[in-house]
């Protein structure tokens, strides 16, 4: 391989007509261009739509109770029931591989009156009970002060975490909020704390306007006894909630005894199956950008296993003079597949190089005009690079192996008759 | 050093079988200088090429220095052509890329020679031939006789045993002839085994032994007295 004189030959043959190794050059780097450049898009498109899932715990589901639709043990159909606290200890124990359960209550919501009153401002905003927990399974910023922790669920203090969209309605600009009271439906909470959600779709402004409060002061205060609204459970990473559910669902009927095949009564929604639906588009479309890649490259890879049989029509009698030399015929195939080798691995690197720029071209347009929806930071990973040159290699012996074959079928005698 | 015995070549063209050599019995010594004439059709440069190992032998035997020639792979054929035998041929033949001394090198470079002995034993059978100012030239750069004489190095580098020499005057005016022969037959007084190929009678009586190949069989097989391509000069 690190052969000088071959390497000197490599050089020589190739750069001794230099336009038509230019135009087959082209031909491959081109190939690997358009490569580079569908699965920069791609991944453009997928860190998009990632990004407007944010920093939410994927593996997830939601999980609310609805009205039965069968009778069991002597209970009527169109029977509402509650999930319990109960039920969240049940799940715990059955259920191996959780990492949260976190339930949840919630008033408001859904275009609900005034509920919140802090002096002569009032405002209508979202209020949930929760566990510390919930802030990683929807990820929040906190911006000032802290969050429910485990303290205030044991002892049942009032105190209220409050959205920006909170604080802008609620209070005078630069007011100091920290150890403020605010009235929900009549109770009075200390805030203790302010958040900020980054999601940048359509609820955004929702979400900011959005209150926690811990979930036991939540059932003492608004008289929930031990009723649970909705549940949102993560499971351990390298274990799909998609595969739980079913489990969790099960134990919560045998609790709230529901008929074991009434499938409307239990609602859910199982986050990491739409996050998967999502995952497997981007599967097919890097599908499709290989696929067209290739194709395109194999054009190129065409040109250069042509124009590497011109060269051997050309050189047939200088191989015929190197064997008659004594030149072993692997040495020419050898030769041969090198040239062709190189020849795709420059010209490839060329393409790559090329599509990086481009790809950075882009970006900095990106940057420079501010976010575009669902397209962020298009790029292409070492690992595409390295399966790029793989692929590269690969065409590079395919192209040279008719050539090269060939290119030893050449008898020295009819080789040296060719005037 | 050469034993044929009962050599026969046909060539298939088309539909008819073209015998051109019709049992040839011939051997060469160690240190002979040996003329193959005869009219075009005769023969003599497919007898050099079955010699050569270019091409194959249909019946009869084929013995170099002691090792039977006979059904060798391509390898095999090539690394006997790069251990035992050295080509000149009519047309030169020179890599036209490479210079003098690179293709003077080459045969050395099949044997993986390093490549500093490679050069260094380029440039001293360059000088054999007196054309060692002109190692770095190309080929395109170089005469007729400066082209074969550079031709002539490359055969003798691997030092083979025997010299096959395909009508090396051919394509050279008669002085520049002279001036080839002059060098082949120093050669051949190293000691060196020599074949040639030619139809020019003059080339031929600078051999030391003249055989006359006519419809694929040999008519005569003559010693004669060398006549030395020095006073030409």
């Amino acid at each position: 391989m690190l052969n000088k004189d071959r390497w000197k030959e490599i050089i020589e043959v190739l750069s001794r007509n230099v336009f038509r190794t230019l135009a087959t050059a082209f031909g491959v780097g081109w190939g690997i261009f358009i490569l580079i450049i569908l699965l920069a898009a791609g991944k453009g498109l997928e860190n998009g739509i990632r990004a407007d899932f944010g920093d939410i715990a994927t593996n997830t589901m939601f999980m609310w109770s609805r009205s039965t639709t069968k009778a069991y043990k002597g209970l009527p159909k169109g029977r509402r029931y509650n999930f319990k606290l109960e039920d969240v200890q049940a799940i715990n124990d059955k259920v191996p591989n959780l990492r949260f359960i976190s339930p949840r209550n919630q008033l408001g919501g859904f275009g609900g009156g005034n509920n919140v009153v802090r002096g002569l401002k009032t405002g209508a905003f979202n209020v949930y009970g929760d566990y510390p927990e919930i802030i990683k399974q929807e990820p929040m910023t906190i911006t000032q002060g802290r969050f429910i922790n485990h303290n205030d669920i044991e002892a049942k203090r009032k105190v209220a975490i409050i959205g920006e969209g909170v604080k802008n309605e609620l209070y005078d600009k630069g007011e100091p909020i920290l150890g403020t009271y605010i009235k929900i439906q009549g109770v009075n909470f200390m805030v203790v704390g302010s958040y900020k959600k980054k999601n940048n779709d359509g609820d955004g402004e929702e979400g900011q306007k959005e209150i926690f409060i811990p979930f036991t002061s939540f059932s003492q205060a608004f008289n929930m006894g031990n009723n649970v609204g909705w549940m949102a459970i993560t499971a351990k990473d390298g274990s799909s909630i998609s595969n739980l559910k079913e489990r969790i669902v099960n134990v919560v009927k045998e609790n709230r005894k529901i008929h074991p095949e009434d499938k409307r009564a239990v609602g859910y929604f199982d986050l990491y199956e739409q996050f998967n639906r999502v995952e497997s588009l981007f599967g097919a479309l890097r599908w499709v950008a290989y696929f067209v890649g290739i194709l395109v490259l194999l054009s190129g890879i065409i040109g250069v296993s042509n124009i590497m049989l011109i060269v051997i029509k050309e050189r047939t009698k200088e191989i015929g003079i190197r064997r008659a030399l004594g030149e072993n015929p692997w040495s020419i195939k050898k030769q041969i597949l090198m040239e062709s080798i190189f020849l795709t691995i420059i010209s490839g690197m060329t393409g790559i190089i090329f599509g990086a720029a481009f790809i950075y071209g882009i970006n900095a347009v990106l940057d420079s005009v501010g976010p575009v929806d669902m397209f962020v930071n298009p790029s292409v990973g070492i690992g595409v690079v390295a399966v790029a040159l793989m692929i590269l290699i690969v065409s590079g012996l395919l192209a040279g192996f008719i050539p090269a074959q060939s290119a030893i079928k050449v008898r020295p005698i009819e080789a040296l008759r060719t005037e | 050093m050469i034993e044929i015995k009962n050599l026969h070549k046909s060539y298939q063209m088309g539909k008819n079988s073209l015998h051109v050599l019709k049992g040839i019995n011939f051997s060469v010594e160690e240190g002979e200088l040996v003329a193959i004439m005869g009219s075009s059709g005769s023969g003599k440069s497919t007898l050099l090429n079955i010699l050569g190992m270019l091409d194959e032998l249909d019946e009869g035997s084929y013995t170099l220095d002691g090792v039977p020639i006979k059904n060798l792979n391509e390898t095999k054929a090539a690394q006997y052509r790069n251990k035992f035998l050295g080509f000149i041929f009519q047309s030169f033949n020179l890599i036209n890329y490479k210079t003098a001394a690179e293709n003077v090198a080459l045969p050395l470079y099949y044997q993986r020679v390093g490549r500093k002995e490679r050069q260094e034993k380029a440039l001293k059978y360059l000088e054999q031939v007196g054309l060692k100012e002109w190692a770095t030239h190309l080929p395109s750069e170089l005469s007729g006789g400066q082209k074969q004489r550079v031709a002539i190095a490359r055969a003798m580098a691997a030092e083979p045993k025997v010299l096959l020499a395909d009508e090396p005057t051919g394509a050279l005016d008669s002085k520049t002839s002279y001036e080839v022969m002059d060098l082949i037959q120093k050669i051949n007084d190293q000691g060196n085994t020599i074949l040639l190929v030619t139809h020019e009678e003059d080339i031929a009586h600078m051999c030391k032994r003249i055989v006359h190949l006519k419809d694929g069989v040999i008519v005569e097989d003559k010693k004669v007295d060398q006549v030395r391509a020095e006073q030409y000069v």
